[in-house]
C-alpha cells in the first residue's frame, strides 16, 4: 500500500513538470539542471578550448615549419617567451604540453561525450531528463573550475607544465628539472583532479541514465548505437579515470611531501636528492592504464554518433547492428589490458612487450568489423551528403588510415625505431585526434536543429568539410615519412642533428596546410555562431531520422517531451524497409501499422501481441 | 602603416566572404534547393570522393618514389636490417588493406549517391559475411604477431657474453659515456659520489673503476656485440640510436640495456651514403625540458683493429684528474696508480 502511494506521488511529481513555473535567468542559462542546457554548456566550453588548443599548435607550428621566421610580432600574446624573434625552447615545450591536454580532455572527452552523452541520453531512451540533474550540474561545474585552473595555468610567470601531455616523473615532479615544473605543474594536476570528479559525475549519471530511464519498449537491443557508445564510454570512464587521479594524487605526495613512490636515486641542480626506491614506471604503468582507455573514451562516442548518421543518411539500417554492439564491447574491455603497447622500450620486462603485443593486435580485429560495418553500411545506400555525413564518411576514413599504421606501432619489434618519432604523432592524430574530431563536427552539424532550433548553413559546411578533410590529411599524412626515417617528437629544432636534417619543405607544407586548417575552422565558428542566431528554422525532423529525439517539439522544453513519453515499438534502424511507402520508419511507429513491410519474424510478434492484447 | 594595411585588408576580405554568403544564403532559399535531397552540392560531394583519393594516392606515389633517400636510411646493424625486413612486410599488408578498403569507401558515396527514383536496399545483417571479415584480419594479424614477437625476442634477448660493454649516462642536457678500461669491468657507482669532476658517480673503492675511461665519442667496433648499459642522472631520457634501430629509455634509479652488432663502418657508411661527412648519431628520444632536442651524441664504428689501437690509447679518468685523485684516501691512490 505504502509503495503504490509513493508510485502515484511520482506520477505526481512528473505531471508537474507540464506547469511548473519559469524559472529564474541563473538557474535556466547558468546553474541550469536541464541535460539540454547543461550540453550546449559543454559544446559552447569545448569549442573555445578547441580554438585554444588549435591555435598552439599553429604557434609551435610555426617553429617547426618556419624555424628563420621572426615571431616578434607575437610578443604582444607571449610577451618574453618570445626571445630576439624566436619561440623559447622551454615555452615550445609547453605548447606541445598544453595542446594536447586541452585536445584530449578538454575538447574530445568533455567537449565531444560530455556535448552528445548530455544532449542524446534523454532525448533518444525517452526520459524527462538525466537520472540526477543535480550531479549532471556539478559536472559541467566541476568542469569549469577545472577549465579556469588550466586557463590561469597558461598566463603564470613560469608557464604552465611541459613536460609533455603525459606528464612522465621525474621531469614532472622536479620544479628544478625545468620552469612549467613549479606552479604550473601544480595547476596542472589540480586542474585534472577536478576534471576526473567532473568526468565520474557525468559518467555515473549517463550509465544510471541508460539503464533506469529507458521508456516503455525501448530494450537494450532497440538502442540506438549512439547511445551504446555513450554508455560503454561511461563505464570505461568509471573505470580509469580513478587510475588517473591516485597517479596524480602520488605525484603530489613526491612534489610537496617528500615521499619517493616514482622517485630513486636523482642528481639534480648539484646536489644528490635523498629519495630512494622509487619507480617512474610505475607512473606510466598508472597513467597509460587511464591513458589508454581515454583513446576510446575519445574515439566510441564519436564512432557511435557516425553509426546513427551514416545510417541515416545512406537511408539504410546500419549493417550488422549486433556486430556493431559486439565489437563497441570488445574494444572496450580490450582496452583495459593493452596500455604497456606505450612502454616497450621504457625499461619494462620484455616479456610483458610480448604479451602486450599479442593483446594490442587483437583489438585490431574488432576495429576492422567496425570499418567493414560502415562500408557495407553505405553499400547500395542512397545517401544524402549533409555535412554531418560527409564529416561521417570522413571519420571512416581517418579511423582505417590511422588504424593501420597502429598495426605496425603495436607491434614491439618495429615500435622500437618508431617510438617517440612522427610516426607515432601521425598515427595518433588521425586515428584519435582527426577521427573524433570529425565525428564531434558530425554530430554538432546533425543535431544542431534540436539543440538550436535552426540549421546550419550547409554551403559552409560542404566547404568547412572538404578543406578540413584535405588539411588533415595534407598535415598528418606527410609526418609518417618523417617518422619512418626516425624524426623525434617534442623536438624544438632539428638542425643540430646530421640524420633529421632532411625534410624542410615537408615541414614547411605541414605547417601550411595546417594554418589553411585551421582558418576553415574559424569559418566553422562563424556560422556556428551565426545559426544559433539567424540560421533558417528547423523542421521537427529534418533529416527524416528514426530516432526519438526528432518526435520531441523543435525547440523542446524542461523534461522534452509536452506530453506523454513516447513508446518504442522497433529498432531504430528501418531505413528503406521492403514494402513500405516510406524510406524511414520511426521508432514510434507499432508493428502493427505497418503491416506491409513487416518481416516474417516481425509478423509473428504482432499476431502475438493481438492474443494477448498487447500494442505491439 | 604595414599593420594598418593588413588589418584593413583582411577585414575587407572578411566582408567580401560575409557577403558572398549572405548570397547565397539567399538565392538557395529563393530557389528552395534546401528542400531537395538530392540536388547539385549532393553530386558535386559525391563525385569529390573518387577525385579525392585518386588525387591523394597519386601525391602519395609520387612523393614516395621522389623522397626515397630521405626516410628509412639504410640500416647498419644486423638486427635493424631484420627489423626493417618486417617493417616493409607489415607496411605491404596494410598497404593493401588501405587501398582495398579505401577504393570501396570512396566509390560508393558516387555509386550511390541520393536518386529520387531508387530505393536503398534493406540489407541488416549477414553472418557469413561477418563471419569472413572477422576471421581473415585475425588470421593474418596472428601471423604478424607472430613474426613479431620472434624478432622482439632475438632483439630483447640478453647481450652475448662477448659483447663490447660501455656505459651511458644521460643528463639534463648530454650524454657522459663510460668504458671499462683494460680490465673489462665497469667499476662500481653511486649517485651520492656525483659532483662536477665525477659526473657518473664511480665509486673509486672498487678496483674495477681506476681504469674506467669517459671518452667525447663512442667508439664501437664493426661485426662484434656492443651492449650499451643505460642510466640516467636526473630525469628520463631515452637512448635512440636511429641507423642501428634501437632506442631504450634511460630511468634513474633503474639500469637498462640495448645491444646489437654494427655491420658497416662510418667510412663504409660515407660510401653508401654518398655522404663524405656521415656520422652516426645517437639522440635522446623522451622528452628531458629545455635542451631536450640538443642532446646528440656522435657514434664512431671501427674496424677491429682500429677499435683495439684507440681502445688502447685512451687514459682512465683518473689519470686525466689528478685533483681529484689527490682526495681519495691514500691506499686506494696506491692503487690507482698501478
Amino acid at each position: 500500500m505504502e509503495a503504490t502511494h509513493t508510485a502515484h506521488a511520482d506520477v505526481h511529481a512528473h505531471d508537474d513538470h507540464e506547469h511548473h513555473e519559469e524559472l529564474s535567468f541563473v538557474r535556466k542559462y547558468i546553474f541550469s539542471e536541464d541535460h539540454k542546457t547543461i550540453a550546449k554548456q559543454f559544446l559552447i566550453s569545448g569549442l573555445l578550448w578547441a580554438f585554444i588548443g588549435g591555435s598552439m599548435s599553429i604557434i609551435f607550428r610555426l617553429q617547426l615549419g618556419f624555424p628563420d621566421m621572426n615571431l616578434d610580432w607575437l610578443k604582444p600574446i607571449l610577451g618574453h617567451w618570445i626571445q630576439n624573434g624566436k619561440l623559447d625552447p622551454e615555452f615550445y615545450l609547453a605548447l606541445v604540453t598544453m595542446h594536447g591536454t586541452i585536445m584530449v580532455f578538454f575538447v574530445l572527452t568533455a567537449g565531444l561525450s560530455g556535448t552528445f552523452s548530455n544532449f542524446l541520453i534523454p532525448l533518444q531512451v525517452g526520459a524527462r531528463d538525466m537520472a540526477s540533474g543535480f550531479l549532471n550540474m556539478l559536472s559541467y561545474w566541476f568542469f569549469f573550475v577545472s577549465s579556469v585552473l588550466m586557463f590561469i595555468s597558461i598566463f603564470i610567470e613560469t608557464g604552465p607544465a611541459s613536460g609533455g601531455w603525459v606528464i612522465y616523473p621525474p621531469l614532472s615532479a622536479l620544479p628544478q628539472a625545468m620552469s612549467g615544473s613549479g606552479l604550473g605543474m601544480t595547476l596542472w594536476l589540480s586542474s585534472m583532479a577536478i576534471f576526473i570528479v567532473s568526468s565520474l559525475l557525468g559518467s555515473i549519471n549517463y550509465v544510471t541514465t541508460v539503464i533506469n530511464l529507458r521508456t516503455v519498449g525501448m530494450s537494450f537491443t532497440r538502442l540506438p548505437l549512439t547511445i551504446w557508445a555513450f554508455l560503454v564510454t561511461a563505464i570505461i570512464g568509471i573505470l580509469s579515470f580513478p587510475v588517473l587521479f591516485s597517479a596524480a594524487l602520488l605525484l603530489i605526495f613526491d612534489r610537496s611531501f617528500g615521499t619517493s613512490f616514482y622517485l630513486s636515486e636523482i642528481y639534480i641542480g648539484g646536489q644528490a636528492l635523498h629519495n630512494i626506491g622509487g619507480s617512474p614506471l610505475l607512473f606510466q604503468h598508472l597513467f597509460w592504464f587511464l591513458g589508454h582507455p581515454e583513446v576510446y573514451i575519445v574515439l566510441l562516442p564519436a564512432l557511435g554518433i557516425t553509426s546513427e548518421i551514416i545510417a541515416t543518411n545512406s537511408r539504410k539500417p546500419i549493417f550488422g547492428y549486433r556486430a556493431m554492439i559486439g565489437s563497441i564491447l570488445g574494444i572496450a574491455f580490450l582496452s583495459f589490458i593493452v596500455w604497456a603497447h606505450h612502454m616497450f622500450v621504457t625499461g619494462m620486462n620484455p616479456f610483458l612487450g610480448s604479451v602486450f603485443m599479442f593483446l594490442t593486435l587483437i583489438i585490431a580485429v574488432p576495429s576492422a568489423v567496425k570499418a567493414f560495418n560502415y562500408i557495407a553500411t553505405l553499400w547500395r545506400g542512397n545517401i544524402v551528403f549533409t555535412p554531418a555525413m560527409l564529416f561521417s564518411i570522413g571519420l571512416v576514413s581517418l579511423f582505417i588510415s590511422g588504424g593501420l599504421t597502429g598495426i605496425i606501432l603495436g607491434n614491439s619489434a618495429l615500435d622500437i625505431q618508431l617510438h617517440d618519432t612522427y610516426y607515432v604523432v601521425a598515427h595518433f592524430h588521425i586515428v584519435m585526434g582527426s577521427a573524433s574530431f570529425f565525428g564531434f563536427m558530425a554530430g554538432v552539424y546533425h543535431w544542431f536543429p534540436k539543440m538550436f532550433g535552426r540549421m546550419l548553413d550547409e554551403k559552409l559546411g560542404y566547404i568547412h568539410f572538404w578543406m578540413t578533410f584535405v588539411g588533415v590529411y595534407a598535415v598528418f599524412f606527410p609526418m609518417h615519412y618523417m617518422g619512418i626515417a626516425g624524426f623525434p617528437r617534442r623536438y624544438y629544432s632539428f638542425t643540430s642533428y646530421d640524420a633529421f636534417n632532411s625534410f624542410h619543405d615537408l615541414s614547411m607544407f605541414i605547417s601550411a596546410a595546417a594554418i589553411v586548417t585551421f582558418s576553415a575552422q574559424l569559418m566553422f565558428g562563424f556560422n556556428f555562431f551565426w545559426s544559433i542566431f539567424k540560421g533558417r528554422k528547423s523542421v521537427q525532423n529534418p533529416w527524416d531520422s528514426n530516432t526519438l529525439e526528432w518526435t520531441a517539439p523543435i525547440k523542446p522544453e524542461h523534461g522534452n517531451w509536452p506530453g506523454e513519453i513516447p513508446t518504442v515499438y522497433r529498432w531504430p534502424y528501418d531505413y528503406s524497409k521492403p514494402g513500405a511507402s516510406s524510406d524511414f520508419i520511426p521508432q514510434t511507429v507499432p508493428l502493427s501499422q505497418t503491416p506491409e513491410s513487416n518481416l516474417d519474424s516481425e509478423k509473428e510478434t504482432v499476431e502475438l501481441g493481438k492474443k494477448e492484447g498487447i500494442l505491439v | 602603416m604595414n599593420s594598418l594595411v593588413i588589418g584593413i585588408s583582411v577585414v575587407l576580405l572578411l566582408a567580401i566572404f560575409f557577403m558572398l554568403f549572405r548570397v547565397q544564403s539567399l538565392i538557395s532559399v529563393l530557389k528552395g534547393s534546401y528542400n531537395k535531397k538530392g540536388g547539385t552540392s549532393n553530386q558535386i560531394n559525391a563525385i569529390l570522393f573518387p577525385i579525392f583519393f585518386i588525387v591523394f594516392c597519386s601525391l602519395v606515389i609520387w612523393y614516395s618514389g621522389k623522397a626515397t633517400e630521405h626516410y628509412l636510411p639504410k640500416s647498419a646493424s644486423a638486427q635493424g636490417i631484420l627489423t626493417d625486413n618486417l617493417f616493409w612486410l607489415v607496411t605491404g599488408v596494410i598497404l593493401f588493406a588501405f587501398v582495398a578498403t579505401n577504393i570501396l569507401l570512396f566509390s560508393f558515396p558516387y555509386t550511390y549517391q541520393y536518386k529520387e527514383n531508387r530505393k536503398a536496399y534493406f540489407f541488416p545483417d549477414n553472418h557469413k559475411l561477418e563471419i569472413i571479415w572477422t576471421i581473415i584480419p585475425a588470421i593474418v594479424l596472428s601471423v604478424l604477431v607472430f613474426f613479431g614477437w620472434r624478432l622482439w625476442t632475438d632483439i630483447q634477448s640478453p647481450a652475448p657474453k662477448n659483447a663490447v660493454v660501455l656505459e651511458i649516462t644521460g643528463k639534463q642536457f648530454n650524454w657522459i659515456v663510460r668504458y671499462p678500461g683494460k680490465d673489462g669491468k665497469l667499476g662500481a657507482y653511486n649517485f651520492r659520489l656525483i659532483d662536477a669532476t665525477n659526473e657518473v658517480g664511480i665509486d673509486f673503492t672498487d678496483k674495477a673503476s681506476f681504469d674506467d675511461f669517459l671518452p667525447r665519442e663512442i667508439h664501437i667496433p664493426k661485426g662484434t656485440p656492443v651492449q650499451f648499459k643505460i642510466r640516467a642522472r636526473d630525469v628520463l631520457h631515452s637512448v635512440f640510436l636511429p641507423h642501428f634501430r634501437q632506442k631504450m629509455d634511460a630511468v634513474p634509479g633503474m639500469p637498462t640495456t640495448l645491444w646489437f652488432t654494427p655491420i658497416y663502418t662510418t667510412d663504409e657508411m660515407k660510401s653508401i651514403t654518398g655522404n663524405p661527412s656521415f656520422k652516426y648519431e645517437l639522440a635522446c628520444t623522451e622528452v628531458c625540458g629545455r635542451g631536450h632536442f640538443g642532446m646528440k651524441f656522435i657514434v664512431v664504428v671501427d674496424e677491429p683493429e682500429d677499435f683495439e689501437k684507440w681502445y688502447g690509447s685512451q687514459e682512465p679518468f683518473i689519470k686525466q684528474n689528478p685533483d681529484y685523485l689527490a682526495n681519495l684516501p691514500v691506499t686506494t691512490k696506491e692503487l690507482a696508480i698501478k
